[in-house]
């Protein structure tokens, strides 16, 4: 019984930063948490979130890292991030047309910097598509989460990093139980490593503004 | 009958190669052998980074890299390269590792390859001592740079030299060994 699908994943693509939100879904007491990995590096620029069949992930990605070093070691230059979504997709797409094999169980949200600094956000499916996003959202609820990124998503709203973290945050509270407990971050800014972000400061700073909204409409509807 | 033999060598030939952050991997031999043996161990490393979260020690990169040498040696296509893989690693402090082009391993105090080898193992035996601190391992260097300039029939103008510490991989100034 795999729960993977069940988890929510967000993704931004900024200006100089993309970042990765995945709703924490709460372990069993005795399992040890660090041993659920939905965030995965396939290089030092370019990483990876799935929903899906845990499993089947794990071959896409083990796959996937072996074809950014394999690029790397023939052509002399870090996969881009279409490149490397297209590998992905080709991949799945093939076990679609073969006899005897079933689709990989994933959808996966990719994003990184290409090596001229642009940043990038894919989506792939089991049926081997892929397409280029702005922001997007799969797993529970991604439909409603999605809907509230296209309400808010503007350039303002991604105009510097912690605005672009701060939406992904967003994002994810309209359905993960509130708390920075059960959110965890990547981002990836130009030049720099996957870094998983500190949250909770930031969580409490959008509950704070939370309230201050509702305290103005409150105001305005009693004068 | 009497003439002189000036022999040059190119001098800005970089042959070492970064495995990871703490290792390095020095790479001689045939030509086109040396990089593509070093490259794919060292494509092999970031791989193992990536699908680990952590990096390979000093110790399992040599012996990844031995067997993969003993492997392509009675193979159609053997890999005629000599290294000297040279890392830190932080429970085991720094570590020298010797392999020849028959995959022989050995974790060395001192070691080199080569025609010049045969000048400065000498001097190496002679001064090296397990406590040496980083500027008498430095002159120590030195010393063989200066042997190999009096006796080596090879002119070698300048050498790369890196070091290896806890913090990472350092490049220090090219060693100019002119003629005195």
């Amino acid at each position: 019984h795999d729960s993977c699908s069940f988890i929510l994943k967000v993704g931004i693509r900024g200006k100089d930063i993309v970042v990765l939100g995945v709703e924490k879904k709460s372990v069993a007491k005795l399992q040890e948490e660090r041993t659920v990995r939905k965030i995965c590096a396939l290089d030092e620029h370019v990483c990876m979130a799935f929903a899906g069949l845990t499993a089947d992930a794990r071959i896409v990605i083990n796959r996937a890292r072996v074809e950014c070093q394999s690029h790397r070691l023939t052509v002399e230059d870090p996969v881009t991030v279409e490149y490397i979504t297209r590998y992905i997709a080709t991949l799945k797409q093939r076990y679609t047309q073969s006899n005897g094999r079933r689709p990989f169980g994933i959808s996966a949200l990719i994003v990184g910097f290409d090596y001229d600094g642009t940043p990038r956000l894919y989506q792939t499916d089991p049926s081997g598509t892929y397409h280029a996003w702005k922001a997007n959202a799969i797993g529970r609820s991604a439909k409603t989460v999605r809907e509230f990124l296209e309400k808010n998503y503007t350039d303002e709203a991604i105009a510097s990093d912690n605005d672009a973290i701060k939406l992904a945050i967003k994002a994810l509270l309209e359905v993960v139980q509130s708390g920075g407990k059960n959110i965890e971050l990547a981002v990836i800014r130009r030049n720099q490593p996957l870094k998983s972000k500190e949250i909770e400061t930031l969580v409490a700073e959008i509950e704070k503004e939370k309230e201050e909204e509702a305290e103005k409409k409150k105001q305005k509807k009693s004068s | 009958m009497e003439y002189l033999i000036g022999i040059q060598m190119k001098h800005d030939y970089d042959k070492m190669f970064k495995l990871s952050e703490k290792i390095l991997l020095l790479c001689v031999g045939e030509a086109g052998d040396t990089v593509q043996f070093a490259e794919y161990i060292q494509k092999n490393v970031q791989l193992y980074k990536m699908r680990n979260g952590y990096e390979l020690s000093p110790a399992a990169a040599a012996n990844f890299t031995r067997k993969n040498l003993a492997d392509y040696l009675r193979s159609r296509t053997p890999y005629h390269v000599n290294l000297l893989l040279a890392g830190y690693d932080e429970a085991d402090g720094p570590g020298l590792y010797y392999m020849d082009y028959l995959s022989a391993l050995a974790k060395a105090p001192f070691a080199a390859h080569g025609y010049g080898a045969f000048l400065t193992l000498s001097i190496l035996d002679r001064y090296y001592r397990p406590d040496l601190t980083r500027e008498e391992a430095v002159d120590l260097l030195k010393k063989c740079l200066e042997e190999l300039n009096k006796r080596f029939i090879l002119n070698l103008p300048s050498f790369t030299v890196r070091l290896i510490d806890k913090d990472g991989i350092h490049d220090m100034e090219k060693l100019p060994i002119g003629p005195k």
